[in-house]
């Protein structure tokens, strides 16, 4: 189990590669790479900077990360979140789930990318033509937590 | 006490973090965001809308009848977008 936050970009293949070697009974690894887009509905982003809480995020990270390996046989998982600013097409967030099976690997996947944005104290501010605006929450991002259960 | 403001609360409160005296007769998160909204306009601009406050209190997700005491560090900020 790994949580990191941080500024700099991160080597997905180099992480999904650690953590395929991490253990001979990984049968599966599941990953999800979140970018920054250029465009949210009709306005136009040339950036995004995302404010965190330095001790809570990693807190609540290493909680959510612990509620995945309960609830599915994980051999290991990864979760890496930058803040700062970023621009379209660069990455935000990462994460990997390794099991003996892909259906722990894939529903702890989703699972953990879910309850992510919406229980982890991060802060997105779109910069776009009209100005800086921050990013409201989505009722769609609730339910996506939600359906997982409490 | 220590408080905390993150994204469009630090910006409307212009600032990030500051060390207060708990006034006395506020024991809760509610106590707290009365006294603070009556300290100035940037404070009741920012606290206007309660339904749009999330609250930690010592780093853990509380709500507003959750108790404050002196030496806790309290954050407000907005529903969560990471991700």
């Amino acid at each position: 189990m790994t949580i990191r936050v941080q500024a700099e970009d991160f080597d997905t293949g180099a992480e999904i590669a650690k953590i395929s070697a991490s253990s001979s009974n990984v049968g599966g690894v599941c990953s999800f790479v979140g970018l920054v887009r250029d465009a949210d509905e009709d306005k136009s982003i040339t950036a995004m900077t995302l404010e965190h809480y330095p001790g809570m995020t990693e807190k609540q990270l290493a909680k959510i990360e612990a509620e995945a390996h309960q609830r599915w046989p994980l051999d290991d998982s990864l979760i890496i979140h930058r803040y700062g600013r970023l621009e379209p097409g660069e990455q935000i967030v990462l994460v990997v789930t390794a099991s003996a099976h892909r259906k722990a690997a894939f529903e702890a996947c989703e699972f953990l990318i879910d309850w992510l944005k919406t229980k982890a104290p991060f802060w997105k501010s779109e910069e776009t033509p009209d100005g800086n605006t921050w990013v409201e929450a989505k009722a769609t991002d609730d339910d996506a937590a939600e359906k997982w259960g409490k | 006490m220590k408080i905390l403001y993150f994204a469009h609360f630090r910006e409307r409160a212009n600032i990030a973090e500051e060390d207060i005296v708990l006034p006395k007769g506020v024991e809760d998160v509610n106590g707290l965001l009365d006294w603070l909204a009556a300290r100035g306009e940037g404070y009741a601009d920012a606290f206007a809308d309660r339904d749009h406050i999330r609250v930690a209190v010592n780093q853990e997700h509380v709500e507003f009848d959750a108790a404050v005491k002196d030496g806790d560090e309290v954050a407000f900020f907005p529903p969560m977008t990471g991700g």
